[in-house]
C-alpha cells in the first residue's frame, strides 16, 4: 500500500471578468494528475516555471484548494481533511520551503519556530518542549545554544536546516520539499542534500521532491515525474527517464542540461539542435489539438509516457 | 588543436592588475575584491566562477566603475585599449560604456526601464554612440531583435518589458548590450533567472553572436555546467582572490587548488563528485563574510583543517603549473579530498 496516493488531482483557478465579476474561464494549474509515493521513497517532480509542480505540492499539503480529485494517505481517503487544522494528516505530512529568508518568522526565536508544530499537537511543559527542540536541532546538526537565537543570525544553509528541523518536529511520514536547495550555493547545497538523505534513512521518510534542477533530482530521487502544462508528460524510474526518455518534452529538457564536460561541447550542441529541430517538427504529435498533454500510457513496468 | 594555437597569439583586450575594491561598512573599508590580476584576450570567453559573496560581481562592476562612489573604493589598474579605466572621468567612461564594453545583467526586469518600449531602449545606445538618423536606428534595432532570435521583431519593438517573458527580456538585454558591437561584453549571471531550456537557447545565442562579432566576454556565473558549455578560460574566485586560472578543459580535467577541487566534487552527478546514490563530498565550514575574511596566509586553509599549516605559504604566491594554468598557494601539492564527511 503506498503512503500517499493522489488520483486525478485538479486545481483550477477561476478567471473573473466583466462588471459583475463572473467566472469566465479557468486557469488549469493542475489538470488531472495521479501518482503514488511509497514509504521511504523519493519522488521527484520536475518541470519548468509555470508547469504546476509547486501547486501540486501545495495541493497535497492543503495550501491550494483542490478542485477535483482524491488524496489517500496510508490507505485512508483524506481529501476532505486536507487543509483542516489539527487533523492527523497534518501531523504526517510536512513541508520544506524554497526561500529560507521568508519561510522563517524573523521575530521568533529558533525555539519558537521549531516548537510551533509541537505546540499545535502536543501539550508539553516548557522544559519538555525545550528538550525536544534541542534534540531536533541536534538531528539537523545545530548546537542547542542556537535555540535562543533569531533567524537573521544564521547563514542560508543553517536556515534551511532550521526549516528541516521544524518539518521533522512531529515525526512525519512524508515531507514535501519545494525547491529546498535552489537558493543555496553549490557547497551548501551538497551539505543539505546529504543531510536530507541521512534523515530519510534514519526515519524512513518519504520525500516529494520538487525541483527544476535535473542534476539534483537525479542525485536524490528514485522515481521521477516530468510536468508540463499542469499534466505529467512522463513518469518512471530515474534510469528510464534519463536513459530512455520517450516524450519529446522530456528529451528537450534533458538535452538542455549543461554538461560539465567541456570536451563534449560540440556533441551536446549537436544533440540540442537535433532535439530542437525534432521538437519544432513533431511537437504537434505529442499534444492534442488544443495543446493538452495526452493521458499517461504504460510503456513498461514503472515507465509511463503521455502519448496518443 | 589548431584552435588552441590561435588562442596563444591572441591580443590582450583588457588587463586588470592588482584590483582592490573595498566597501565602506561602519566607517571601515573591507576589500571584497582583494588584489585580482588577470588579462582577457580578444575573442575569448573568460568565465569567473565562485559562490555568493566571493566578489565576482564586485569585480565585474569595478570594470565599468558602476559602484556607488560614496561607499566604495576601487584601486589598481584596469587597462582597456591603452587607457586606464579607473582614471577616466564619468564623461569619458560614458563613451566607452555601451559602445566598447557592453553589459548583460542577471535580472532583465530590473535592468530594463519599465517605462520605455524595448525598441527605444535599444535605440538609446545607438543614439549616444553611433551617428545614425532615426530611421536607420529603427532599422538597426529591428535587425538586432531578429539576430537575438525574437520571432516577431516588429511587435516586440513596440512592447514594454513587462509584456515579454523572461527569456524574451534577456534576449532584448543582449540586443542592447551588442547594439554597438562592443569589443568586450560583461555578462553577470546572464541565465541564472531562466529555465534550463531557455538557458540553453540563450547560451547558444550568446556563443553564436560572440563568434560573429568576435568580442571578448567576461562571463560571471556560479553554474559549473554553464562554464563547461561556454568558457575558453576560467578563473575561480574565493574570498576576493582568484585562486586558480586555467584553460576550460584543463580546469575540468585537472583542477588543482583545494577550493576548485572541493567545489567540483560537491556538484551532483559530476565526474568528480558523487554519482548516483553516494554522498556528496562537502566543504567544511562556511564561506567567510566580508567582515571576517582571514587576510593573512591562505584564505582557504580554515576550511581544510586536515592539511597541516606548514603546507600553506605565509604569503601565498601564484604558481605557474603549465603554460595556461596558474594556482595560488603551494597547498595544492599536498591536498587530498576527505571522503565521507559532512
Amino acid at each position: 500500500m503506498p503512503l500517499l496516493e493522489v488520483e486525478n488531482l485538479k486545481v483550477y483557478y477561476p478567471v473573473r471578468g466583466g462588471i459583475l465579476g463572473r467566472v469566465q474561464d479557468y486557469v488549469k494549474a493542475i489538470d488531472g494528475i495521479s501518482f503514488a509515493v511509497e514509504e521511504g521513497e523519493t519522488l521527484g517532480l520536475v518541470g519548468e516555471s509555470g508547469s504546476g509542480k509547486s501547486t501540486t505540492g501545495k495541493a497535497v499539503i492543503g495550501l491550494a484548494r483542490i478542485t477535483q480529485g482524491r488524496i489517500r494517505f496510508q490507505g485512508e481517503d483524506i481529501t476532505k481533511y486536507v487543509g483542516k487544522n489539527h487533523s492527523p494528516y497534518r501531523r504526517g505530512v510536512q513541508m520544506i520551503f524554497q526561500d529560507v529568508y521568508s519561510s522563517l518568522n524573523p521575530k521568533k526565536r529558533v525555539l519558537d519556530i521549531v516548537a510551533e508544530p509541537i505546540r499545535n499537537f502536543e501539550h508539553l511543559t516548557p522544559k519538555q518542549e525545550q528538550k525536544k527542540v534541542e534534540e531536533l536541532l541536534d538531528i539537523v546538526g545545530l548546537s542547542p545554544e542556537n535555540a535562543l537565537k533569531y533567524p537573521h543570525e544564521f547563514s542560508g544553509g543553517q536556515r534551511q536546516r532550521i526549516g528541516i528541523a521544524r518539518a521533522m518536529a512531529l515525526k512525519p511520514k512524508l515531507i514535501i520539499a519545494d525547491e529546498p536547495v535552489s537558493a543555496l550555493d553549490l557547497s551548501v547545497q551538497a551539505q543539505v542534500l546529504n543531510f536530507m538523505k541521512d534523515i530519510q534513512q534514519q526515519f524512513n521518510l518519504a520525500f516529494l521532491f520538487i525541483s527544476h534542477d535535473l542534476g539534483v533530482v537525479e542525485h536524490m530521487c528514485s522515481n521521477i515525474a516530468i510536468m508540463h502544462k499542469g499534466r505529467f508528460v512522463e513518469m518512471g524510474s530515474k534510469k528510464q527517464i534519463y536513459g530512455q526518455p520517450m516524450h519529446i518534452y522530456t528529451r528537450r529538457l534533458i538535452a538542455a542540461i549543461p554538461n560539465a564536460d567541456p570536451g563534449r561541447r560540440k556533441e551536446m550542441k549537436g544533440l540540442r539542435e537535433g532535439v530542437a529541430r525534432e521538437y519544432d517538427l513533431k511537437h504537434s504529435q505529442y499534444y492534442t489539438k488544443d495543446g493538452r498533454v495526452y493521458d499517461l500510457k504504460k510503456l513498461r513496468d514503472n515507465h509511463f509516457v503521455a502519448l496518443p | 588543436m589548431e584552435e588552441e594555437k590561435n588562442k596563444m597569439v591572441r591580443k590582450e583586450l583588457l588587463r586588470i592588475s592588482n584590483l582592490v575594491t573595498s566597501f565602506c561598512i561602519n566607517g571601515h573599508y573591507y576589500a571584497a575584491v582583494d588584489g585580482v590580476s588577470l588579462g582577457i584576450n580578444e575573442n575569448e570567453v573568460f568565465a569567473i566562477v565562485g559562490e555568493s559573496g566571493c566578489g565576482k560581481s564586485a569585480l565585474a562592476l569595478s570594470i565599468l566603475n558602476l559602484h556607488n562612489k560614496a561607499h566604495t573604493k576601487v584601486e589598481g589598474n584596469i587597462y582597456f585599449k591603452g587607457k586606464d579605466l579607473l582614471t577616466l572621468s564619468t564623461e569619458e567612461l560614458n563613451k566607452i560604456r555601451g559602445r566598447d564594453i557592453g553589459m548583460i545583467f542577471q535580472d532583465p526586469l530590473t535592468a530594463l526601464n519599465p517605462l520605455m518600449k524595448i525598441g527605444a531602449q535599444i535605440e538609446e545606445a545607438l543614439f549616444y554612440h553611433a551617428s545614425m538618423n532615426s530611421r536607420s536606428r529603427k532599422k538597426r534595432a529591428l535587425e538586432l531583435l531578429e539576430q537575438v532570435g525574437i520571432q516577431n521583431p516588429g511587435l516586440t519593438y513596440s512592447q514594454f518589458p513587462h509584456e515579454l517573458s523572461g527569456g524574451m527580456r534577456q534576449r532584448a538585454m543582449i540586443a542592447i548590450a551588442l547594439s554597438c558591437k562592443p569589443s568586450l561584453v560583461i555578462a553577470d549571471e546572464p541565465t541564472t533567472a531562466l529555465d534550463v531550456t531557455i538557458q540553453a537557447q540563450i547560451l547558444d545565442l550568446l556563443g553564436r553572436l560572440q563568434k560573429e562579432i568576435k568580442s571578448g566576454i567576461i562571463l560571471i556565473t556560479h553554474d559549473l555546467g554553464v562554464v563547461a558549455e561556454m568558457a575558453d578560460r576560467v578563473g575561480v574566485m574565493y574570498a576576493g582572490q582568484l585562486v586558480e586560472i586555467a584553460d576550460v578543459k584543463e580546469i575540468f580535467l585537472n583542477p588543482l587548488h583545494p577550493y576548485t577541487r572541493s567545489l567540483f566534487a560537491s556538484m551532483p552527478n559530476s565526474p568528480a563528485g558523487g554519482r548516483g546514490d553516494k554522498r556528496l563530498p562537502v566543504i567544511e565550514g562556511m564561506v567567510p563574510s566580508l567582515l571576517n575574511i582571514e587576510r593573512q596566509g591562505c584564505r582557504f586553509a580554515p576550511r581544510i583543517p586536515w592539511i597541516p599549516a606548514s603546507y600553506h605559504e605565509e604569503v601565498p604566491q601564484y604558481h605557474r603549473v603549465k603554460e595556461d594554468h596558474v594556482v595560488l598557494c603551494s597547498c595544492y601539492k599536498n591536498f587530498y579530498l576527505r571522503k565521507g564527511r559532512g
